[in-house]
């Protein structure tokens, strides 16, 4: 079992995000993140969607997806050269004792802290999912008392 | 010309050429009803919105063309639920119009509001929502497009009741579909063709596996060009009965569950099994690590989803079934000659041919009935099932000769499909007899549609296999449930003679086995209103063959 990053082009329309997920619910697939967004055309919207399976099971979520009137197309950008990122907020325990060692792990990171609170503080950060596993551990120990992560959208590099 | 919404959509309606709706009014739909008043578009009153749904869904069938049925929004709509997930099991093209409350009033729970775009939004091969009245032709003929073409299936078209009673300026006029997600299949992979073909000349056991896509395609001819070309032995499942003729010397029978031993026996032994608009649907497969163990599978389908989905294939084919199959006959010479495997099929027949025990007490056995349903009718009626024994018994000793001429509700196994199918079938075909073969438990689920049948003059035919229980259920619970029949005994019942006179048709009781034949007579000289012949046939008859549930296909119960 292998994670896929999809990558499907459907019609900017009310409705479509739900037709798209019940597809994925009620055939069983494992989602692991989805995010939509527009794209450069306004009446097309992108859906990255992060799916666990084997190659058949991928094929056929492929496939299953494919037969809805309002996707236009899907690519399977897992084996393709292409930038992958994903945004992360933490709000991090942070009395003035540690913010220093804070701020240090966010520069090593290149994120930045957006708010600062009277204990706590936001850092924000992107990168590929890995990085953000990553800056996630590095700061877990100060006492995370909240996260959000959005999910990974992409785009593959060069003429394609 | 200045038009109301409800006449644009009747207009549009006539566009895609419709002439026969099925329906029942109410509030939110009210436009469309005032409309439909003086407009030359037959509608057909349901007496219940789930009897308007599968009529259409009969009259689909039986003509090829679109059915359509009408229903007010909430509950006209919920009722559509049953018939629209019927009709995307089975794969009939259909085009459903809700009423919808005002746009102003969505998603305020509104009264007889529901949100029928997402009740359906698994069940339907698309559904819209329409948003504004300059939409109306765009989506009617998208609708309609999306319905017949390709993998053909339900579509749900939601009309607010503001939009169809607001007035514009309509000027009628091309409509160009734009649909950049929805492609029509063209064409198929020549290569793919020609490694079938020689994968055919190769074969010494070959089966062809055929179910309802080659009905969908109109393809009976191809297919049976095929068969007989190469001498290949044909097996259908219960969706594909017509497909090829039942007294054709290479036919099989049905395959499955309930198939026949020679059929399930060939898949076992094949060496290659030419699948054709089928989608290896567990009733038909078994247990699928014993599906076809020695076969090289080739699977032409017009939906990529299906191919792969539930056996790994050989070659795919991903296309229409009639041009497939046109260009595989054509790359093929006929053959001459009775093999080896011909004369294995041959003496399995001879050794387990379809056959079924006389009755404990001289009562009427169900599969006699349908015996004698075949023979009156010389194959030529069109047939409509119930679901259970009825429908299994109907599928075994019919031996259906034509497309289009065996509708039953195959994927979703619907209780009261049957009848107002028929309804359906016999409005699209009014010279053909019409027969529904009914059990005494499904019958009842949709039996006020006699109303319908008596309304319109429809001499549609019922016949009851009345064994006083939900037949299949309890067969099951005898087999593997210790025969302990748990609510399955429905001996309170109506007096079936009575409740057809009562709604103004003809009620015929038999319950000897020699009235059989005089009382199918006597049903059939009746023209203009529907007739019930109440069987009373041997109670605790079974299905045989059986596969067990999850057994090998090989593994088979009686029939022996
Ligand atoms: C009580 C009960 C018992 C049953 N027992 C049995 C049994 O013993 N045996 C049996 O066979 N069935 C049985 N069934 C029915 C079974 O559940 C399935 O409905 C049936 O087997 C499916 O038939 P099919 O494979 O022909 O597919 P369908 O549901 O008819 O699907 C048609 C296929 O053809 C494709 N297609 C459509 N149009 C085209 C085209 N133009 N070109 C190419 N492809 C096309 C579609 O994509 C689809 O894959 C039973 C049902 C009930 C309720
Ligand atoms: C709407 C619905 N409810 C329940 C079932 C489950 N079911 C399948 S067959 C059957 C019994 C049908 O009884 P009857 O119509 O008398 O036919 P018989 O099997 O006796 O021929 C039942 C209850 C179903 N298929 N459909």
């Amino acid at each position: 079992m292998k994670k896929h990053t999809l990558s499907v082009t459907v019609e900017n329309k009310p409705g479509v995000l739900a037709r798209v997920t019940t597809v994925i619910r009620r055939r069983g697939y494992n989602i692991e993140s989805l995010t939509v967004g527009q794209t450069e055309n306004p009446s097309i919207s992108r859906i990255t969607l992060v799916v666990t399976g084997d190659d058949p099971i991928i094929e056929q979520v492929t496939k299953q997806l494919y037969k809805l009137v309002d996707v236009i197309k899907i690519v399977d950008i897992t084996e393709e050269r292409s930038v992958e990122r994903e945004l992360v907020l933490v709000k991090v325990k942070a009395d003035t004792s540690v913010r220093g060692e804070i701020v240090q792990i966010v520069d090593i990171f290149r994120g930045r802290i957006v708010d600062i609170g009277r204990s706590s503080l936001i850092v924000e950060a992107t990168g590929d999912s890995s990085k953000i596993d990553a800056i996630e551990e590095a700061l877990s120990p100060f006492g995370i008392i909240e996260l959000v992560r959005t999910g990974k959208v992409a785009m593959v590099r060069g003429g394609k | 010309m200045n038009m109301r919404g409800a006449e644009i959509l009747l207009h549009c309606l006539k566009e895609e050429g419709v002439d026969t709706v099925f329906g029942y009014p109410g509030g939110q739909i009210l436009p469309v009803y005032d409309a439909l008043y003086s407009s030359d578009i037959r509608h057909i009153l349901a007496r219940h919105e789930q009897g308007a749904v599968h009529a259409a869904e009969g009259y689909a069938r039986a003509s090829g063309k679109v059915g359509v049925c009408i229903s007010t929004s909430g509950p006209g709509a919920t009722n559509l639920v049953t018939g629209i997930a019927n009709a995307y099991m089975d794969s009939i093209p259909l085009v459903c119009l809700t009423g919808q409350v005002g746009t102003s009033m969505i998603g305020r729970d509104a009264f007889q509001e529901a949100d029928i775009c997402g009740i359906t939004l698994p069940i339907t091969k698309h559904n819209y929502l329409v948003e504004k009245l300059e939409d109306v032709p765009r989506v009617v003929k998208e609708a309609f497009y999306i319905a017949r073409t390709n993998r053909p299936g339900p579509v749900v078209v939601d009309l607010p009741r503001d939009i169809m009673e607001k007035v514009i300026d309509y000027e009628p006029g091309d409509i160009e579909i734009n649909l950049r997600g929805y492609r029509v299949m063209k064409g198929y992979n020549a290569g793919q063709v020609i490694s079938a073909v020689e994968m055919i000349k190769g074969a010494e056991r070959p089966v062809i596996y055929c179910g309802g896509g080659v009905i969908n395609a109109n393809a009976a001819a191809e297919l049976t060009e095929l068969a007989e070309k190469r001498k290949i032995p044909v097996t259908n499942t219960l969706m594909g009965i017509g497909s090829f003729p039942a007294d054709n010397y290479l036919y099989l029978g049905m395959l499955g569950m309930h198939g026949t031993r020679y059929a399930n026996y060939a898949i076992g032994e094949s060496d290659l099994l030419i699948a054709v608009g089928v989608r290896f649907d567990d009733r038909v497969t078994g247990h699928l690590d014993h599906f076809a163990p020695h076969a090289k599978v080739i699977h032409i389908d017009i939906d990529a989803a299906e191919i792969g989905k539930n056996v790994v294939v050989d070659i795919p084919i991903v296309g229409d079934v009639k041009e497939v199959l046109a260009a595989i006959n054509q790359r093929l010479d006929a053959v001459e000659g009775y093999s080896e495997w011909h004369k294995t099929i041959d003496r399995w027949k001879e050794e387990f041919p379809m056959r079924y025990g006389p009755s404990a007490e001289g009562r009427i056995m169900p599969q006699h009935v349908v015996e004698m349903i075949y023979e009156l009718t010389g194959g030529e009626a069109i047939i409509t099932t119930e679901v259970g024994q009825n429908q299994m018994w109907a599928a075994q000793y019919y031996r259906g000769k034509h497309p289009r001429s065996f509708i039953s509700s195959g994927g979703l196994g619907t209780m009261g499909y049957g009848f107002p199918a028929a309804i359906g079938a016999k409005i699209a075909c009014p010279d053909k007899v019409v027969i529904d073969i009914a059990g005494d438990g499904s019958i009842q689920m949709n039996i006020q549609e006699l109303g319908t049948a008596a309304q319109y003059r429809l001499p549609v035919i019922i016949c009851i296999l009345n064994n006083q229980f939900l037949g299949m259920v309890r067969q099951w619970q005898g087999l593997f449930y210790g025969g302990r029949y748990s609510f399955t005994d429905i001996e309170h019942q109506p007096d079936f003679v009575k409740l057809a006179e009562a709604y103004g048709g003809v009620g015929i009781r038999v319950k000897d086995a020699g009235e059989v034949e005089a009382a199918l007579k006597q049903a059939m000289e009746v023209k203009d209103r529907p007739v019930i012949i109440d069987f009373w046939v041997e109670r605790e008859a079974n299905v045989y063959p059986m596969v067990p549930p999850g057994a090998a296909l090989s593994n088979m119960l009686g029939g022996d």
